[in-house]
């Protein structure tokens, strides 16, 4: 716009600046210095590769990553895979009628804060949950089980926190694809796997590497879950960064496993993208 | 297969039983909160004792209500606090993002932008701990040089909006963004123009324009803010929101008192939910 004046420029460039310097640049390079620095004897810091040499040492430390990069793979695959037939239910077989309907229901619990949709878990699925107390009314157990507490309870918890953010982009991309290309391949003999693996799934490949960025990235981060959820094994990569800053108070050592588990996330979202030939602003928008 | 081809019988029955799973998968552990918040009994659980608002109204030694819950009432209070700084600072900001990015030309633009991007794919739990790293090691900075203490840049109520800002920010601005893209900057010529300057167009032209992004980007910041937990955590000084005061009560084992405090979420955020709906509906009609 050759009209706006220099002056415009600058006052949306500051605030702008600001931001990204202050809040996200500064601070991020600030965690790596930390993390290369430990304590010494005299109480001075000094610069050193202690904390990350900790983390190839320490067996727990780079067990509990790897585990929670692995179940973070995992739960982003499951979401995916109970996700789409929604997704395409909602958008292809449904009448029209209700396909908004349903859409705005899919919604609602994710405008719930995740804590209470963890706390409804809690209540079904413990020792003294309700699950619990139908199957032993039920007759078809004697004695109550604890359902909760571990893997399997916390991978579908993650699995529930997030499978919004996988459910809207591939409602989204699934809207765009013109049911006449299912309709040609039809006609021409073509099987169901056939049509999704040919068609359906190629042209929502956009939809699914955003949800797929997104899901991965939350579930990575998230501490809720895996904290009240997981058992007292399942720790998550999140807890040891707390622990750190929280429990022992080194901050130092927990800034090296926050840097380490932000290398991890960039990573894959850089893998998740490279190999769907797509790029930031577009997954994200 | 699709609406307009014929399929079997066992495809559809059963594509149909997988959906209605689905959808009592997603709405039985709000359901069963919501319901066990009536139960007059001193364990969130089965069986049903009757039905009580106890965990509502409640004043006496061994059940506070909701509305006699100190602890409860005041995180409530700082989170909603917190929330409405955020989305007004966040819709401020990530406004005027967009309208750097869409509208203006300047060198290294594509690197800022993309900068701009990445605080929604930096896990949140590593934003809390940079930020309270940097603002730690700031006011170390200023402490021992200049002698001053900056109350701003301790675990404080400021310190959890600047680290809610940093990331909601950017979810405004995408929003902001996309709206921006489809205006026809004719319009603005126009009032340029006959006269108008760049801050009365802004003003009277591209903010009206903008009013439905700006609302739904509002509320969702809103949201965003209210429920952020990973973030706020590291960044938390003594008054804690009520989702850190809530996961601190679940995991010391709990009352029915927190399906009271769930139930009132899921109302109102509900309610908002079909507010901001109602009104991106009507707007779409126009």
């Amino acid at each position: 716009m050759p009209y706006a004046g220099r002056l415009t420029l600058y006052f949306f460039l500051t605030p702008v600046l600001l931001w990204l310097f202050l809040l996200i640049v500064i601070p991020h390079i600030d965690l790596f210095v930390i993390s290369m620095q430990v304590e010494n004897d005299d109480g001075d810091m000094v610069w050193s590769l202690l904390n990350y040499q900790a983390f190839f040492e320490e067996k727990i430390y780079w067990m509990t990553f790897v585990r929670t990069a692995l179940y973070a793979i995992l739960t982003t695959l499951l979401t995916f895979i109970i996700t789409f037939p929604v997704a395409f239910y909602i958008t292809k077989v449904l009448s029209i009628k209700y396909s908004g309907f349903f859409t705005i229901l899919l919604l609602v619990p994710f405008w719930v804060s995740e804590l209470v949709r963890i706390y409804g878990w809690m209540i079904l699925l413990r020792e003294s949950g309700v699950f619990n107390h139908f199957l032993l009314q039920l007759g078809l157990i004697d004695v109550p089980i604890e359902m909760l507490y571990n893997d399997i309870s916390m991978v579908m918890g993650l699995v529930y926190t997030s499978m919004l953010f996988m459910v809207v982009p591939l409602i989204s991309s699934l809207e765009g694809l013109d049911d006449s290309l299912i309709e040609a391949a039809y006609d021409l003999g073509a099987s169901k796997p056939v049509i999704f693996a040919k068609i359906v799934i190629p042209y929502i490949l956009p939809g699914i590497t955003s949800g797929s960025i997104v899901v991965f990235m939350l579930t990575l981060g998230n501490y809720l879950t895996p904290n009240l959820m997981g058992g007292k094994n399942s720790l998550w990569f999140t807890e040891q960064i707390y622990n750190e800053f929280i429990a022992s108070f080194n901050w130092n050592q927990g800034a090296a496993f926050g840097f380490l588990l932000l290398v991890l996330s960039t990573f894959i979202i850089w893998l998740g993208l490279k190999l769907t030939r797509q790029n930031l602003s577009r997954a994200l928008s | 297969m699709i609406r307009s081809l014929p399929s079997g019988k066992t495809y559809r029955y059963g594509y149909l039983l997988y959906v209605s799973f689905f959808y009592l998968f997603l709405f039985s552990p709000l359901l069963i909160t919501c319901v066990l918040a009536f139960n007059d009994s001193n364990f969130p659980g089965l069986p049903w004792e009757g039905f009580t608002l106890d965990w509502f109204f409640a004043d006496e030694q061994y059940r506070t209500g909701v509305f006699h819950d100190d602890r409860n009432l005041s995180a409530l209070w700082v989170s909603l606090q917190t929330a409405i700084a955020v989305s007004l600072l966040s819709l401020i900001l990530g406004t005027m993002a967009a309208f750097l990015f869409e509208q203006e030309r300047f060198p290294f633009k594509q690197p800022l932008f993309f900068l701009s991007l990445t605080p929604l794919v930096i896990p949140g739990v590593i934003l809390g701990i940079s930020i309270l790293l940097a603002s730690n090691t700031a006011g170390l900075y200023f402490e021992e040089h200049w002698g001053i203490d900056i109350e701003i840049l301790r675990p404080s109520f400021w310190l959890v909006v600047l680290g809610q800002m940093s990331f909601i920010s950017t979810f405004v601005m995408l929003v902001v963004s996309a709206r921006l893209k489809k205006f026809d900057p004719a319009l603005e010529e126009a009032a340029l123009n006959l006269g108008a300057t760049r801050p009365e167009v802004i003003r009277l032209i591209t903010i009206p324009y903008l009013k439905p992004a700006l609302i739904g980007a509002g509320s969702v910041a809103f949201l965003m803010s209210f429920e952020n937990f990973n973030t706020t955590l590291f960044l938390i000084g003594s008054d804690t929101t009520l989702p850190v005061s809530l996961y601190l009560q679940v995991r010391d084992g709990s009352t029915p008192l927190i399906n009271a405090i769930a139930f009132i979420l899921i109302v109102s955020t509900s309610l908002l939910a079909l507010i901001n709906l109602l009104a991106s509906q009507r707007h779409k009609d126009e």
